[in-house]
């Protein structure tokens, strides 16, 4: 795609997150709609472009009346979002449509309207993952992690301090589920989920939605609010069996969408300022940062564990707290890039001072799926 | 305990359920380039051949990575089990579970020699499972 053709013109989250028993998951993506479009100074019949995952863009249109002249029904799991972004934008400079609504919603925590997590015993995964007790994410997100330990020597400590830090960030978000300070004995002491997770190396489940709304770089300097460019995108798809990964220590999907929006982007990793990588369990910022290129294969661990990533580090990462600390309904890709968007914004709870570049990187299903954004504050 | 989830075959996988019912591990092969793959498709993933064919695996493995899982599924019972992932010989992994050890990090060794078992779990499927290989 162009640089900077396309902006960010319209961003919110639903207006209560955590647990809300009260609205059901379409119900959620509207909330989350009404929000952003507020936020653009637009109403549903601006917006010829709907994006959404989980529910059909044919939902959400009808809910919303909104008579669009571009769907994008894209659904990888978390990271759907990124490629919504990735794919609007692809849109928009096209002429398919001029205004892009994407919206995520989930009752992860109060399942109200929501389906179940199941898979057919004939597909490929009901036959050759599921009779071995996989329960759902906690038992196939983590079974690459023992040999990417063992390969490089990562301690159940150094998976522990992910989430230590990153609950530092949470501690300055008022909407962060969790903000207390938490040690690594706590977090090497708190339940064992599977092994070696346990309970505070994996994310929160939750409720809550959010939207994006872009339009035209050229369109986007009309809006009330300081357009926020997408730089540079990527994405890409590997197995939708986490067995079936090429290599457990590292994320093809990751690689190849990271690579693809820094080539597009221009940027260099100096550049960036502000990072986001989709923590559904502790090991992902550690992958995220080897596979995106910030570390060598194997250096995460030092780079966190050196408080790189931290309050007052060189590459702030995951301001909100995560999913770890934030909020994750399912789907969180969309709360990576609501934060990207406030940074850049520079309404942040936790503002980076002066960042220009921020990179938004998701990951969808068990490794199956990955969206990188890279946005920029400067036309 | 409610009945233990199982695969349901289909036309294209039919082979393998069959293979683990008669005490055998079937993979498959592209007949031009060698390369073994699975899961079970009539067709080679990369390359997209159709010339293939079913071959019996050696049964040899060893221990890629895993979890325990501390909370078990309503029809795996209640005690804690690990979720593995198995290099097999002929280069393909799949997913497993390790039987005929403790069900712990020391026991559960990466890199461990492994070989296949079977066990019936209906009349239709056996699953196949891996033990530490015996000498």
């Amino acid at each position: 795609m162009m640089q900077k053709s396309v902006a960010v013109v319209g961003a919110a989250e639903t207006t209560k997150m955590g647990k809300i028993p009260d609205v059901s998951v379409i119900g959620l993506h509207a909330d989350a709609a009404l929000n952003a479009l507020a936020d653009a100074g637009l109403k549903p019949t601006d917006i010829d472009g709907v994006a959404c995952a989980g529910i059909s863009p044919v939902e959400l249109a009808q809910y919303l009346g909104i008579t669009p002249t571009y769907a994008d029904g894209t659904s990888v799991g978390g990271c759907s979002f990124m490629l919504h972004v990735r794919h609007a934008a692809a849109a928009i400079n096209a002429g398919l449509c001029t205004t892009v609504l994407i919206t995520h919603g989930e009752s992860g925590r109060s399942r109200v309207g929501a389906g179940g997590f199941g898979r057919a015993p004939s597909s490929l995964m009901g036959q050759f993952e599921m009779p071995y007790g996989v329960t759902a994410p906690p038992t196939m997100f983590t079974i690459p992690v023992l040999r990417y330990m063992k390969t490089y020597g990562v301690t159940e400590e150094d998976l522990a301090n992910v989430a230590v830090i990153q609950r530092e960030w949470a501690a300055k978000n008022p909407r962060a589920s969790y903000r207390d300070p938490i040690t690594i004995d706590d977090v090497l002491n708190s339940d064992m989920i599977a092994w070696p997770f346990r309970k505070l190396m994996c994310c929160l489940v939750t409720d809550g939605g959010g939207a994006l709304i872009l339009t035209s770089a050229e369109r986007a300097k009309d809006f009330p609010q300081k357009p926020v460019y997408v730089l540079g995108t990527g994405e890409s798809v590997e197995t939708p069996l986490v067995s079936q990964m090429e290599d457990f220590t590292t994320s093809k999907a990751f690689r190849v969408s990271g690579k693809k929006a820094f080539d597009e982007a221009g940027i260099s990793h100096a550049d960036v300022d502000h990072l986001m990588i989709y923590d559904a369990f502790a090991h992902l910022p550690l992958y995220g940062l080897e596979d995106l290129g910030f570390c060598k294969p194997g250096e995460a661990k030092d780079f966190i564990n050196g408080r790189n990533t931290a309050i007052g580090g060189k590459l702030p990462l995951n301001t909100n707290g995560g999913g770890l600390s934030y909020m994750h309904s399912g789907m969180y890709g969309m709360y990576a890039l609501q934060e990207s968007v406030r940074q850049m914004r520079g309404i942040a709870p936790a503002q980076v001072d002066g960042a220009k570049i921020s990179v938004c990187h998701g990951v969808g299903g068990m490794f199956a799926a990955s969206g990188t954004v890279i946005f920029t504050n400067e036309a | 305990m409610p009945p233990r989830i199982l695969p349901e075959p289909t036309p294209e996988t039919q082979h393998f359920w069959d293979g683990t019912r008669n005490g055998e591990l079937l993979l498959q092969r592209c007949k031009e380039t060698g390369e073994a793959y699975f899961p079970p498709r009539p067709f080679a993933p990369k390359t997209g051949s159709r010339n293939v064919e079913v071959f019996k695996a050696s049964g040899r493995a060893t221990l890629y990575s895993y979890v325990i899982n501390h909370r078990p599924r309503p029809d795996m019972g209640t005690e804690p089990y690990a979720i593995a992932v198995v290099q097999l010989e002929e280069g393909p992994r799949m997913m497993t579970n390790i039987v005929g050890c403790p069900q712990t990090p020391e026991a559960l060794v990466l890199d461990m020699p492994l070989e296949v078992v079977f066990e019936k779990m209906s009349d239709t499927i056996s699953l196949p499972f891996f033990q530490p290989a015996k000498g």
